[in-house]
């Protein structure tokens, strides 16, 4: 469904993606991870088409990104980490108008509304709209125009845990509704929580890609067993015959309260990977 | 031509929401009714307020508003998101210069019924307050490209407002500053209005409208080549 190929793109001189190569199937969530900088919002105005390529080839619907027509465009759907909110108008309003373009009957827009949790905001201005209630209304203004393909550019950032999960539910309804999602992020439980494969861009390059688990297990160089005991203690084991047996006999005394393995999170993986922490 | 449609009825819906372009548009206006209607001096030429008032509605409202509409739709990144919706930016700039275009016609309605001109009189006043609008249009519109924000576009707006809209009335006053002031297209259309009608129009002043519109088609032409709507 998107494909780019090598792609590469500097800024005055600055490199700021090299030789970038990613495959995004259709009906998947797809993470690009990286700090603030890696180069990842860069990436999907390349992949959209709102920023040249220096070289490299990007295919999205099966179309080079500089053929896709007027229909093709309509089913893609961005929401940038920038909001392109009109503030002075209501909720409503603001979709009237892309529902006018998009030519989609008015009636959608409340339900698109209703959809994101903004039923009580339909008539409030969205310049008095709290920061997670504008990202909800640019979901729903996506939403709308019924995309195949996804963009979301940080659709988290700055929100509270809360708010974070509703739109992570959000995004998970649209997948299963058999939508392709591009999604940035710097934060690894957003990707790990909704990503079927992840990308980790680092100062421009892809320095791992692959499933969040897979990555976690190829990276779990301690392969440990942790273990928490119905007396408070912690025992960390081996992968062993050994500590099979210890595991049998902490289980039959019901001494033992959870088990754990020892696979790192990809926040973990990028700091083993680039040095640097995710959030930096 | 839907997505024009699209975005003048945007910004007549945005009219009464957005003071700053409001106050523009009704400031002009509504201070020939009052003036043409409350002074009345001995020797002083007839609807002397409608005129003056006129050239400088022309020089400052439809600069101002389209160079603020767009300069505030980049600054804000709704424009970004109207062209990435399949708004072309030939359709965006129809729209919003469409929009002036209409409304400093409703508020030069206002000003020529305030001079109770009538008839050919109104018509002909019309006709040199469309051109005059156009003009000034394709000018704010080439500044509110060149500008990436608001605050650059009032800055860059400013100079040019001075210009075109006081240049022709400090010419009543300063020969050599009418000296100047006739090659702009606000100076001519002072001149214009002071026979009011076409076909009393020097030759040289209709050469020169012709020229002003030359130049600001070129002007717009390079910021929507070199700048666009990005």
């Amino acid at each position: 469904m998107i494909t780019c190929q090598a792609i590469h793109k500097t800024f005055h001189g600055t490199t700021v993606l090299e030789n970038i190569d990613l495959h995004v199937e259709e009906g998947k969530i797809f993470g690009l991870l990286g700090p603030s900088g890696a180069g990842k919002t860069t990436l999907i105005k390349i992949i959209t088409g709102q920023l040249p390529k220096d070289s490299g080839d990007v295919s999205i619907l099966g179309k080079s990104v500089e053929d896709l027509t007027g229909r093709d465009r309509n089913q893609i759907g961005i929401m940038m980490d920038q909001f392109g909110i009109y503030d002075r108008f209501s909720c409503m309003d603001n979709l009237k108008i892309f529902a006018q373009i998009y030519g989609i009957p008015t009636d959608k827009v409340r339900k698109a509304l209703i959809d994101v949790g903004l039923e009580q905001a339909i008539r409030t201005p969205a310049g008095k709209l709290s920061k997670g209630m504008r990202n909800r209304l640019s979901l729903a203004r996506v939403f709308i125009q019924e995309p195949r393909i996804i963009f979301l550019d940080e659709p988290t950032s700055g929100l509270d845990p809360a708010t974070s999960r509703a739109i992570h539910k959000l995004i998970m309804d649209k997948k299963r509704e058999g939508c392709t999602i591009f999604l940035t992020t710097h934060n690894m439980d957003e990707a790990s929580r909704l990503c079927d494969h992840v990308a980790l861009l680092h100062e421009g390059k892809i320095v791992e890609y692959g499933v969040p688990l897979e990555l976690s297990r190829k990276y779990d160089h301690q392969k440990k067993i942790l273990l928490h005991l119905a007396d408070g203690e912690d025992e960390t084991l081996d992968y062993s015959e050994t500590s099979a047996g210890r595991i049998r006999m902490l289980m039959e005394n019901r001494m033992l309260e959870t088990i754990h393995s020892s696979e790192p999170n990809l926040e973990t993986v990028f700091l083993e990977l680039t040095g640097k922490k995710l959030e930096d | 031509m839907g997505n024009v449609s699209v975005i003048l009825r945007k910004q007549f819906k945005d009219t009464f929401k957005n003071k700053t372009v409001l106050i523009q548009f009704i400031l002009f206006p509504v201070m020939t009714l009052i003036m043409e209607n409350m002074i009345k001096l001995e020797g002083m030429p007839e609807h002397f307020f409608a005129k003056l008032f006129s050239v400088m509605y022309v020089g400052m409202a439809p600069l101002t508003c389209v160079a603020s509409i767009i300069s505030e739709e980049k600054e804000k990144n709704t424009l970004r998101v109207l062209i990435m919706s399949n708004v072309k930016p030939s359709e965006y700039l129809l729209g919003v210069g469409s929009y002036t275009w209409l409304l400093c016609m409703i508020g030069s309605f206002v000003i020529g019924a305030s001079a109770k001109f009538t008839g050919t009189q109104l018509m002909t006043y019309e006709f040199i307050m469309g051109v005059g609008v156009l003009i000034s249009i394709l000018l704010g519109a080439a500044i509110g490209m060149y500008a990436n924000n608001q605050m650059m576009s009032t800055s860059l707006v400013m100079p040019a407002m001075m210009l075109l809209a006081f240049a022709p009335m400090l010419s009543m006053f300063n020969e050599k500053i009418g000296k100047f002031a006739q090659i702009l297209y606000t100076e001519q259309m002072s001149r214009l209005f002071l026979a009011m009608s076409l076909s009393e129009a020097e030759a040289k002043g209709v050469v020169c409208v012709l020229v002003n519109i030359l130049v600001f088609t070129i002007f717009f032409m390079i910021a929507f080549r070199e700048k666009g709507l990005e």
